[in-house]
């Protein structure tokens, strides 16, 4: 039996040919919902000037200037927020009900690339986030500082605390089995709003010593200084180039947790 | 090379107690429908992980297009197709979206996508409904939408993961009828299924497959071929007053007859009875029909049955499939 079969031909994408296509899939999914992204991001932020910056100040609990110093931190908590749930919650679904994702682990490209793919979709949630905090901010505060001379520490900051919520939600995602994930994300996620110097600069902290150390531990206090001291030079914040290196750090290691983590639920 | 070498594979998930796949070797050829056929839990679905890069196997080898699966998964992974046990589709996307995206991640040109998709969402039913999401579709939708999608890149080999389990008769034949189409291309395909008809009606060769181990493997002819009693006969007999253990005595006394069972039967309908037979079945009519006027009843009912692959199994195995 004499039965011809062509040789099969066999694509050869580029690993970043595959990797903006699963990037493409993501970026579709989330702003065909931009309205409801929005929501998502600039309520909790929201609430979070217009009480403690605009309530308090109107009734005399806060000293004038403190919303200057809230802001920034806000706009920290608020990338780093964004990026970190835009990756643990759905990924935590994905693994485990949906199975969503095999699709993308099928692709031709190493897992470890898929893995960062969603930190760096998280990271452009969280710069969207962020932008839109300044207009928010002025609406809610009535003026809000910047300094333009400095932009580009502000962009450096955007960048490194986007890619750092990332990275701290793929890290999160894969290391919650599924049946933990609501009580995961109640011990891990208001610790660390309430840790990441959003409300207070940290030299201020010298006060209270054993809190300025404890919020050394969390990632998103180098992302608050680091904005502070972008928007509001003059204002008390960590040296610059300390909160960059640091935070970098937590980038990296996140990143390799995060990753390994992923590789680790990707393939049994 | 074949398309499919597994190689003494061996996966013990951790924290178990026995492997889940024990050593199981088998080639698969180019443009051969291969069955794998077990109960659950026979390590069917471990098996087509590890030769789709989601399991990691703790030995043996496994070879898809001439590419070690474990040395370099990225390359095996642009050769397979893969429709899983469970469905893992997509859920925020539509059909076509899914089958887009998919092709998108294996290279495929944005025009080259748009056509494909459109060829086999028609050739799959799908048209239709092909812009809504696939969160609203029925089991056997998902099913097709799943097939079509692995198609998208023209692999090589094509994995289907039980592809008919759950579905309602009619949507299984439509699947049986996709995978027949695609034997007929030359699509490289391995198949999982418990189900012997099934296996039977698509497989070139079975591997029958239980705790982790192959224990039988060939054309399902053969395979039925190597259960004992060859043939059987089944047959319905009037029995007009006559005793009916009186019947299976004569007919076991035939010659050429290896053993009688009787088959479930209602009180008052004929007495059915199936024989196992040594040589070949049809041959044994006449001498059985003349037993059974001569002790007084009337032939009514007559069949020429082989052994299924459930025969195979059991007499494999001692159990039952399910
Ligand atoms: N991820 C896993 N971790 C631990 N054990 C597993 C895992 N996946 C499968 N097993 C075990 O390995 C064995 C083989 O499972 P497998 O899914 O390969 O069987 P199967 O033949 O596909 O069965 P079914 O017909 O039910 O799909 C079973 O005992 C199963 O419990
Ligand atoms: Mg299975």
């Amino acid at each position: 039996m004499a039965t011809v079969v062509a040789e099969p031909r066999v694509m050869h994408p580029s690993f970043l040919t595959v990797f903006v296509a699963i990037l493409r899939r993501d970026i579709t999914v989330t702003f065909r919902e931009f309205p409801a992204f929005l929501a998502q991001v600039i309520l909790q932020p929201l609430f979070m000037l217009f009480v403690f910056g605009r309530v308090l100040a109107d009734l005399g609990f806060t000293r004038a200037g403190y919303a200057a110093q809230l802001f920034p931190g806000i706009v920290a908590l608020t990338i780093a927020i964004t990026g970190l749930q835009a990756v643990a919650f759905p990924l935590v679904i994905e693994f485990s009900f949906t199975k969503e994702i095999e699709d993308r682990l099928l692709a031709p490209i190493p897992t470890a690339l898929v893995g960062l793919e969603k930190i760096v979709f998280a990271a452009i949630r969280s710069l969207i986030a962020g932008l839109v905090m300044f207009p928010v901010g002025f609406l809610v505060l009535g003026s809000i500082p910047f300094d333009l001379g400095r932009l580009w520490i502000l962009v450096a900051f955007f960048i490194l605390g986007s890619l750092a919520g990332g990275a701290m939600g793929l890290t999160l995602g894969t290391l919650t089995p599924f049946n933990r994930i609501n009580i995961m994300f109640a011990i891990v996620l208001t610790p660390i709003i309430f840790t990441g110097c959003t409300q207070y600069p940290w030299p201020s902290l010298s006060k209270l010593p054993w809190f300025q150390v404890v919020t050394l531990f969390n990632p998103i206090t180098y992302v608050s200084e680091g904005i502070r001291s972008a928007l509001l030079p003059r204002g008390p914040h960590m040296p610059t180039w300390i909160a960059a290196a640091l935070l970098i750090v937590a980038l990296v290691g996140f990143s390799y947790v995060g990753i390994t983590g992923f590789r680790r639920r990707a393939i049994d | 090379m074949a398309p499919v070498v597994v190689d003494e594979l061996v996966k013990r998930y951790p924290k178990r107690p026995v492997n889940a796949v024990d050593g199981v070797s088998f080639h698969v050829e180019r443009g051969e429908v291969f069955g794998l056929l077990g109960p659950n839990g026979a390590g069917k679905t471990t098996t087509v992980g590890v030769l789709t890069t989601r399991v990691r196997p703790t030995s043996g080898r496994g070879m898809v297009s001439g590419v070690d699966v474990v040395r370099d998964p990225v390359a095996a992974r642009r050769r397979i197709g893969v429709v899983p046990q469970r469905s893992n589709l997509d859920r925020a996307l539509s059909a076509r979206q899914n089958l887009l995206f998919h092709a998108a991640y294996h290279g495929i040109s944005a025009e080259m996508r748009r056509e494909r998709a459109a060829a086999l969402l028609a050739e799959f039913g799908l048209a239709d409904r092909a812009d809504d999401k696939v969160d609203f579709y029925s089991g056997g939708q998902s099913q097709r939408v799943m097939i079509a999608r692995a198609l998208m890149h023209e692999p090589d080999v094509l994995f289907l993961d039980e592809p008919t389990t759950g579905l309602d008769p009619q949507a299984r034949l439509f699947v049986w009828d996709r995978i027949r189409d695609l034997r007929g291309r030359g699509v490289t395909m391995i198949l999982t299924t418990h189900d012997m008809d099934e296996a039977t009606q698509l497989c070139r060769r079975v591997g029958i497959m239980d705790r982790g181990k192959i224990l039988a493997l060939d054309t399902p002819d053969a395979l039925t071929a190597t259960v004992p009693g060859k043939n059987t006969l089944e047959v319905g007999i009037h029995s007009d007053g006559v005793d009916r253990p009186t019947f299976i005595e004569l007919l076991a006394a035939v010659p050429g007859v290896e053993r009688v069972e009787p088959v479930s039967q209602a009180p008052s309908g004929p007495l059915r009875l199936r024989l196992y037979v040594a040589s070949d079945a049809p041959l044994m009519v006449a001498p059985v029909a003349r037993v059974v006027s001569d002790a007084g009843g009337t032939l009514q009912e007559l069949a020429i049955g082989k052994p299924s692959l459930e025969d195979v199994f059991i007499h494999l195995t001692g159990r039952a499939l399910r």
